[in-house]
């Protein structure tokens, strides 16, 4: 069905606002029930490939593909109904809705799901998210923690075929993080390809079984979580800056 | 994938009651006319139409996020569109008619000022009202500001005019209040309110942003464009500063604040709230309007959530509900818990309802 077997693919992507170049020919290929972790120093250019995939930035150059077809020019609310789906790094909830209602609006939306089917979809979604307890409450009073779960769970709600995650590791304490391994393991377990952008790279390596890292804008490695953790170049890119 | 013990709630017995309540007093009112005086069926005409007003102002603002300081373009125009039609045919039937059309200007209109965001949104709308009402004077069988009249209406006799005026705005009342209700009780509800807590969020789970956005923006434009013909209905004379003025938005903004931005009760209860004001201090001139706005402010600073949202916090009630409530099974009988924060006892036992089978979810994937 998937032609060479990505499902989701981008070749040749340059992103640049002005004379700034954020993406400098990236391509990238995901296979259906991958998990491929992004790293890269702080402005490599990891949050903006993600906005190109999801369809809420442009591409200045290049072409994206999905199920062997061509989705550079649909935006953000068709490549979500089709079935690709992002959480915000910086979350971003309906603060005047309750937590279900923000789930909903993702499942009736993007999911195309109608009445009680869509319920309990939400339902269930918002369980795998340890976010049940707190279905009722509005979305702008939650913490920061589960305002990042609740980007989890808004996506999820759509029914991705491919989840793009942003960041929704940081700050977790021992037991948020062996919870939100969980999680993500009962996502992949159920088909959902993953791109995960992660600083946190112990979680991140308990989900994904290949990393990319991005510098400048750039794919500086590409391969098993070891190799690419161990390359000279990612070494001096991304540890060499800042002391990680 | 069934969800045993848990419930999701988008309606109530309360609710029910309410709604019951509602409609028997609607067609209770029905025969106003046939009872009442000509006075209160006069007041009882200009009240239904303030309640169209501030319902489509807070369609917009309060469940759309699009803050129009310029829905009085439609309200103009619904009148001016009236007066044009009435030389070709009855007048009802032109005040009909014209409503409309003026309405359906709002489709061409929506292209344009809904690429704008935010103020400049409320600022284009209100280039918008400025350019209809210089236009329309531009119309030389307007007399420029002296304006006109709708002299076709004289055909009919004065009691004749009051009673089929009472019915047409509360028929009009009626219809637009109903459409909001059954519109915004469906998923689109949730979308709208969605695009006005974060509108790329929206778009991001696939929320089609400006179709939504047009949608409200043209039901709200239908709705001060009906209003407009039917005001003229009862004031008969066109003057285009008055019909295009901004005190239009100014009582909208009034009574939605104050009696609750993006809640469905809340323009109902604001209405009345502005309508008796007006009937007791409106001969008071200036007085009375810098009351009307220092009132409002102080509401938007002190009350944000206006009347209604103080009521529903405190009593949870929710009479015309459009949200949705999560609740177990088995503890029926309870109300429905309010939205914030969930009551302890009903978090326990949903709770424990879950944590069971969260944990051998949980517990089968990490084998």
């Amino acid at each position: 069905m998937h032609g060479d077997g990505a499902l989701l693919a981008c070749a040749g992507i340059h992103k640049r606002f002005g004379a700034l170049v954020v993406l400098d020919n990236v391509d990238f290929a995901l296979k259906a029930d991958e998990a491929v972790g992004i790293v890269g120093p702080n402005g490599a250019g990891k949050t903006t490939l993600l906005s190109v995939l999801s369809g809420a930035q442009r591409p200045s150059r290049g072409a994206i593909s999905f199920q062997g077809m061509n989705v550079t020019a649909l935006d953000a609310v068709r490549r979500c109904r089709i079935g690709i789906a992002r959480s915000h790094q910086i979350p971003r909830p309906f603060a005047a809705m309750s937590v279900f209602e923000n789930a909903y609006v993702g499942a009736s939306a993007g999911g195309n799901l109608h009445g009680s089917l869509a319920y309990d979809h939400v339902i269930d979604i918002l369980r795998l998210c340890g976010m049940l307890t707190i279905a009722n409450r509005a979305a702008g009073s939650l913490g920061l923690l589960d305002r990042k779960r609740l980007e989890l769970a808004r996506a999820l709600a759509t029914r991705p075929k491919v989840l793009l995650l942003d960041e929704i590791g940081g700050g977790l304490t021992d037991s948020e993080a062996i919870e939100l391994v969980a999680t993500i393991h009962e996502v992949r377990r159920r088909g959902i390809a993953i791109v995960w952008i992660e600083h946190v790279v112990r979680i991140l390596v308990q989900i994904v079984e290949r990393l990319i890292c991005l510098d400048a804008g750039r794919v500086i490695a590409s391969g098993s979580p070891h190799a690419v953790l161990t390359d000279p170049m990612v070494v001096k890119a991304y540890l060499g800056g800042t002391a990680a | 994938m069934t969800q045993p013990g848990i419930r999701v709630t988008h309606w109530t017995q309360a609710s029910s009651r309410s709604v019951g309540f509602v409609v028997a007093l609607l067609v209770a009112l029905i025969f106003v006319p046939l009872v009442a005086g000509a006075n209160t069926v006069d007041r009882l005409t200009t009240l239904y139409l303030y309640v169209i007003l501030a319902a489509m102002w807070n369609a917009l603002a309060g469940y759309g996020g699009l803050v129009s300081v310029g829905q009085q373009a439609f309200v103009g125009l619904g009148a001016y569109a009236a007066i044009k039609l009435a030389a070709y045919m009855s007048a009802y039937p032109a005040l009909i008619i014209g409503g409309l059309l003026a309405g359906a200007v709002s489709l061409p209109i929506s292209s344009i000022v809904l690429r704008l965001r935010g103020g400049e949104f409320a600022v284009g709308m209100w280039v918008v009202a400025a350019i209809a009402h210089l236009l329309v004077i531009l119309d030389p069988t307007i007399n420029g500001e002296t304006g006109t009249s709708l002299l076709a209406l004289s055909a009919f006799a004065a009691e004749t005019r009051r009673a089929v005026n009472y019915w047409l705005s509360q028929g009009a009342m009626v219809v637009f209040l109903g459409l909001l209700f059954v519109l915004l009780r469906s998923r689109i509800g949730a979308a709208v309110q969605a695009i006005r807590d974060d509108e790329d969020a929206a778009a991001s789970v696939g929320v089609r942003v400006l179709a939504i956005k047009r949608l409200i923006f043209v039901l709200a434009a239908f709705g001060c464009a009906i209003a407009g013909a039917l005001w003229l209905a009862t004031a008969i004379t066109f003057q285009p500063r008055t019909y295009f003025g901004l005190q239009w938005t100014a009582y909208m903004i009034f009574m939605v604040i104050v009696g609750g931005l993006g809640r469905f009760e809340g323009p109902i209860l604001g209405a009345t709230l502005f309508f008796l004001v007006e009937e007791i201090f409106g001969a008071a001139g200036v007085w009375y309007l810098i009351v009307l706005g220092t009132t409002a402010i102080l509401f938007a600073l002190f009350a944000p959530r206006g009347i209604w949202g103080v009521i529903e916090d405190r009593y949870g009630l929710r009479l015309l509900p459009l949200g949705y409530v999560v609740s177990a099974i088995d503890i029926e009988g309870a109300s429905p818990p309010s939205r914030t924060p969930v009551r302890e006892t009903e978090g326990e036992t949903i709770s424990s309802a879950i944590k069971a089978s969260a944990q051998t979810q949980l517990a089968g994937s990490e084998k």
